[in-house]
Formats: C-alpha cells, structure tokens, sequence
C-alpha cells in the first residue's frame, strides 16, 4: 500500500491563481506572525514557552487548504501556523499569546494551548503523543454521527517513540476512522535526533505495520503536502480509511525561544543547507515562473500580512488582562 | 422501587440514559461480547449493538482518549476500566486532557465523560488490583470523583454522571457488586452529585465513612450503641465536589470526628476531611478528629496481613471510644 517515491506536483503548477495566492498568503502570515512573536516574546511581552514552526509552512498550508471549513484539525504545541490557517482571527491568536482576555482562550491557554471552536480547531496540546488518541476519539465521532467530515492530526517525529502513536493508529486502522495522520518530521525531537530516537527512522512506515495507506511527502512543497493530504480526505470521506502521511519538514529556528540557535545538536551547515529548501521562496519563485502569481501579487500579500500582523499586535497589547475572578471560572462547565 | 444489587442498579442506570439520549455510548476492553469483566454491561451489546457497547483491545491511554477527543466534540461516553488500577496507564489523558480542556480552551472545550469501574480493596487482589484510587483523581481540579456505597447511589449517581458536562471520575468496588438494596426504577431518579449522606443518625460522634468502610463503620456504629456510643455516620458520596455543609453539620452537633478510609492514610482523604474540620468547627471540637486508614504499605497478598492492612470494625471501634474518651480507648 505504501508509496516509496515522494510525490512532486506538477511542472505546470495545475492550480489557479487565487489557489496560487492563498497558499503563499498562508505561509507568508505563518512565518510573518511567527517572527512578531519572536520579537515580542523577546521584549518580555510573551512568556512561557513558545514554539516557531518557521521552515515548516508549508504542511500546515498545504494540508488545510485540501480540508473544508467542517472538518477538524488539532495539533502539538507547535501550532500557531495550523491555527491560523484553520481560519483564526490572528488578532485573537496574538492576544492569546499575549495572555490577554481576547486571546481565543481568554489568556487561559497561551501559545501552547489555542482552540477555535469557531473554525473547529481542536488544539494545543503539550504533551508529546497525548492528542492522537484524541483524534481517533473525533474521528469515531464524526463516524458515530455518520457524518462525511475528517480530522487532520499533526504531529512531530517526536511523538512517534511514544505508546499514544501506536495506540491510536491500531484504532483508528482497526475501527476505521476518518483520521489523516501528519507527521512532520523536522528530524529534531528537541535535541535528539530521529536517528537516536527510533529504530525505523522512515516514519511513513510505520503505517505498513498497521495497515493503512502512507507515504513520505516533501514537507517543504506545498503542492505536494496539498495533493497527498487531497488524496488522503478522498479516502477518509468515501469510506473512512486513516492515512499516514510524513511530512519531511525542517524547523529553521530552535526547538523554542530559549534554544534560539538549536546549534548543540545540529551542524550550522546543516541549518544553512536546509535553508535553501525554504518552502515560501521555493513556491514562491514555482508560482511567479507558472504566471499565476505577479511580482506584484507577491509584494501585495506581503504588505496585507505584515499589516495584519501588526494589526494583531497593536489589538493584542490593548486588549486587558483576564480579570482575577477568570481564574476560577472554565475549571468546569456550568449547565447554561 | 424494586430489590436489586449494586451491579444491577448500575446496569440499569447505564440502559436508562442510553435509552434516553442516543450520544451516550460505552466504551471499554470487554463490555460488549463478553458483558464486563464484572458483568456490569450485561445484555448491552444485545439491546444497543457494537455501535454503542465498543469493545476495545488492551489500550487504556488510546480509548481513554479516544473517549475524550468524542466527548469533545459532543458525545457522551462511559469509559469502563475493568479495575480502576489500570486508569493508571491513562491518567496522563485523565489529568492533562479530560480535566484541562476546558480550562486551557477558556470554555470553548468541555469533556462530558464518564470513566468507571471498580477500585479499592477487594478479596486477595494483591497490590497492583487493590489500590484506592480517588486520591488520584480528587487533588486535580476538573475532576468530579464519586464514589456510590449503595445500589441507590450507584445509579442516581451513575445517571448524573452521565448527564454532568464535565469529566466524572466513578470508582465502583468489586466488594460491592453483590449488595442488594432498595433502588427507584424511576427513570428521572438522579442524586445529584456533591451531596453527602446521613446514614444513621446518632449524637456522640460524627464517622465519615464511604464504601466497603462505611458498612463496617455501620456495624461497628451497632456494637458500639450496646456500649452507650451514639454515633452518626455521614457518607460523602461525592468526593469532589465534596459536601462539606453536611459533614461540618453533623460534627457541630456531635463534636467529635472520625474520619475511615481504605487508602493509606498519608495525604489522603482523610487527612483533607480533617482538615477541614479543624479549619471550619474547631471550637465545635471536643476531641481531636481521628482517621483510620489503610497501612502505609501496597496491599498484601496472604489474607492475614490483607486484613491487617485494612481498616476493620474493631479499629473503627476503638478510633470511636477514643475520641469518646471512653472505655477500651487508647
């Protein structure tokens, strides 16, 4: 069932323009909300952890634009680019970030933690592997129901050493559940590296052993995410069979803001070639020499993102504090 | 009313709200084909199907979460854990999802789930299937914990664990299966939960007791009757959250506490409801509260020492004319 060679698009590109914009629109803002981050967190405006996932725009674009806005996604802690793009005011996602009382979770959850019931984003979640069983759980739902939704999962090499991998894809096989697994797999589980961490590095097939379709995908092509995660939905919704699919991504920045370098276990030659796979400018210069983007589209989307990142920070730091009694409030849900 | 036994009463209880509501489902290892380890699910899988009594294989955490990530998105599962001990293997789900979400999500997530099954010491289990495992479960905030004595309790308890919208942590015991009492076949029969119970009425001292020890607490309230003790017994029910207002009541009046828990003592329920005691009726005191607990060891094998471990009606009995200053205390 497997797929051994890694599926490129098509030399022509075959998408429209306005297809062509909202992909390089969506990784732009990933990348663009990301580094504000970075320099707010460094003024002290942001605490806690905070995780970038610049270098790997890419999945999280191509995946969401092969869903519809019905379907569900959730995520790591790694998860400010599959929230946005899922569809999430980028307003609100700063406040939360900003822990402030217009955040998506009222300032309760922070980077690591961003739902959107709006948007059917279903977080945010921090420890490694615990929310793949909670997606088999969605897709037993949507299955329950009889509904033809899916639910994408992401998550990180890192999560595949741990029992909750193997735990869930052995239900979610077993039971048939419309679940596509995404594994991006930047090589790097913090420090330690996919060779130090698992006895079948080729992660995708792990999906052999469970017998469900899986492919490796260029992580850094967004057509290529786009397609496999296409293919994937059309399997989930015919007749609700999971997929693996391992995303070959890199992260370009350090595991968080307090491994700024991520320079102990990886070679800065390593990070400067990797580099060169950058998936904006890859697509970018892909779509300008297909004619689907102008040089002009491309300085455009630039300047509506940057001024809607700067938006967000403006509305972030003028939206209040949760007030105290916050505190006490959401420990349970009260009968409305 | 009709005389049923404890595992009947919850049997029935998870057949009502099934029938009463179609997203409500079980989950579990062995619920369906073979009934429940403990035949708690008897006959589900005949009258509902496998769509709503799911078997699973041996993987606590993936359906413990595979209940949650439902729950999130509106379903209402019963999640069985053959014995509570094996919840172990899925309290990084319990504590970090089931009882966050809702929190971290600001509100937008609730987790209407119920994890079930039996836990506390039983008959000989030895230590890994005997433990008392609410202590785990009562310190996380999110968490509701039950824990029914009574084939009543167990299903209007059961029925308002289904219904509540939060996580509801339901120990049962093995111990208790069998007992039989007076249970309303009333559909709309619910006890709410965070509601304590006076058990027996008495005005010399105040035993909080639940489960397997507060049947033992009852006959040791018998005996002690013959010697002149009048004591009263409060079952919590409800651990979290716990109904203080009943407890405080009942020591205000009697002045004097004993507190019986099967679990080792150390940090224990015990310890919380003395605590609190101390902290709201202690010029209401006459003596100092006094717990009975399990032994601070895992539990034994050998049936001797099971029981040595064990709180028993004769230590219940001597905490009492303790803090009675009575004869035969220490």
């Amino acid at each position: 069932m497997a797929k051994t060679m890694t599926q490129k698009a098509a030399p022509g590109l075959g998408l429209d323009a306005d297809l062509a914009h909202k992909l390089l629109r969506d990784m732009i803002l990933i990348r663009r909300f990301e580094e504000k981050a970075a320099e707010a967190y460094a003024l002290g405006k942001i605490g806690g952890f905070l995780h970038l996932s610049i270098g790997e725009e890419a999945v999280a674009a191509g995946a969401t634009s092969a869903l519809r806005p019905d379907d569900y996604a959730i995520s790591t802690y790694r998860e400010h680019g599959h929230c946005l793009v899922k569809g999430s005011d980028p307003r609100r996602v700063m406040a939360e970030l900003f822990g402030r009382i217009d955040g998506l979770s009222k300032g309760k959850g922070g980077s690591m933690h961003l739902f959107d019931k709006s948007t059917n984003f279903l977080g945010g979640h921090a420890i490694v592997g615990a929310h793949l069983p909670l997606a088999a759980g969605v897709g037993f739902a949507i299955k329950y129901r009889g509904g033809d939704q899916v639910i994408v999962c992401y998550f990180g090499d890192g999560a595949v050493p741990e029992g909750e991998f193997h735990e869930a894809l052995n239900l979610a096989a077993l039971w048939k559940l419309p679940v596509i697994w995404i594994c991006e797999n930047n090589r790097y589980a913090m420090g330690t590296s996919l060779e130090r961490a698992l006895a079948q590095t080729e992660i995708y097939k792990f999906g052999e052993a469970y017998r469900v379709p899986c492919e490796p995908v260029d992580g850094m092509d967004v057509l290529a995410v786009r397609e496999a995660v296409s293919r994937a939905v059309d399997r989930a919704r015919r007749d609700k069979t999971p997929t693996l699919l391992e995303a070959r991504t890199y992260r370009f920045r350090g595991h968080s803001m307090r491994d700024p370098a991520g320079a102990v276990y990886r070679t800065k030659e390593e990070v400067e070639r990797e580099k060169l796979r950058d998936p904006i400018a890859l697509f970018r210069d892909r779509a300008l020499k297909a004619g689907v983007i102008s040089e002009d589209d491309a300085k455009k989307i630039e300047k509506d993102v940057s001024d809607l990142v700067d938006e967000a920070v403006t509305f972030a730091e003028a939206s209040p504090e949760p007030a105290l009694d916050e505190l006490f409030t959401d420990i349970f849900k009260e009968r409305g | 009313m009709a005389v049923m036994t404890y595992r009947e009463a919850l049997n029935l209880a998870l057949r009502e709200e099934m029938r009463r509501d179609p997203d409500v489902f079980v989950i579990g290892e062995e619920v369906g084909l073979y009934e429940g380890a403990y035949k708690v699910t008897q006959g589900l899988l005949k009258e509902f199907g496998p769509k709503r009594i799911v078997d699973t294989p041996i993987a606590e955490s993936g359906f413990t979460g595979v209940g949650i990530g439902a729950a999130m998105v509106g379903l209402r599962p019963v999640v069985e854990m053959m014995t509570f001990n094996f919840a172990l293997l899925a309290l990084d789900q319990i504590v970090n999802s089931a009882a966050k979400l809702n929190y971290m999500s600001g509100g937008q997530y609730n987790v209407p789930i119920v994890i079930r099954g039996p836990g506390g010491p039983a008959h000989q289990l030895a230590a890994q299937h005997s433990q008392s495992m609410e202590v785990y479960f009562y310190h996380v905030p999110g968490l509701k914990v039950v824990r029914p004595s009574t084939p009543m309790d167990a299903k209007g308890l059961l029925k308002s664990a289904i219904r509540d919208d939060n996580p509801v942590i339901f120990i049962e015991s093995e111990t208790l299966y069998n007992v039989k009492g007076e249970v309303s076949e009333d559909p709309d029969f619910l006890i709410p939960l965070g509601e304590a119970i006076v058990r027996r009425e008495g005005t010399d001292v105040t035993v909080v007791a639940y489960m397997g020890m507060m049947y033992r607490a009852m006959e040791a309230a018998e005996e002690l009757a013959k010697e002149g003790i009048s004591v009263e017994i409060v079952d919590p029910r409800t651990l979290m959250p716990m109904d203080k207002d009943t407890i405080i009541g009942s020591v205000r009046k009697t002045h004097r506490a004993v507190v019986v828990e099967a679990g080792a003592g150390f940090a224990g329920m015990g310890s919380e409801i003395a605590a609190e005691i101390t902290e709201d009726a202690f010029d209401d005191l006459d003596a100092p509260v006094e717990r009975v607990t399990g032994a601070a060891s895992p539990m034994p094998y050998a049936r001797n020492l099971e029981r040595a471990k064990t709180p028993t009606k004769e230590k219940i009995m001597e905490a009492v004319r303790k803090v009675c200053y009575a004869n035969g205390g220490r």
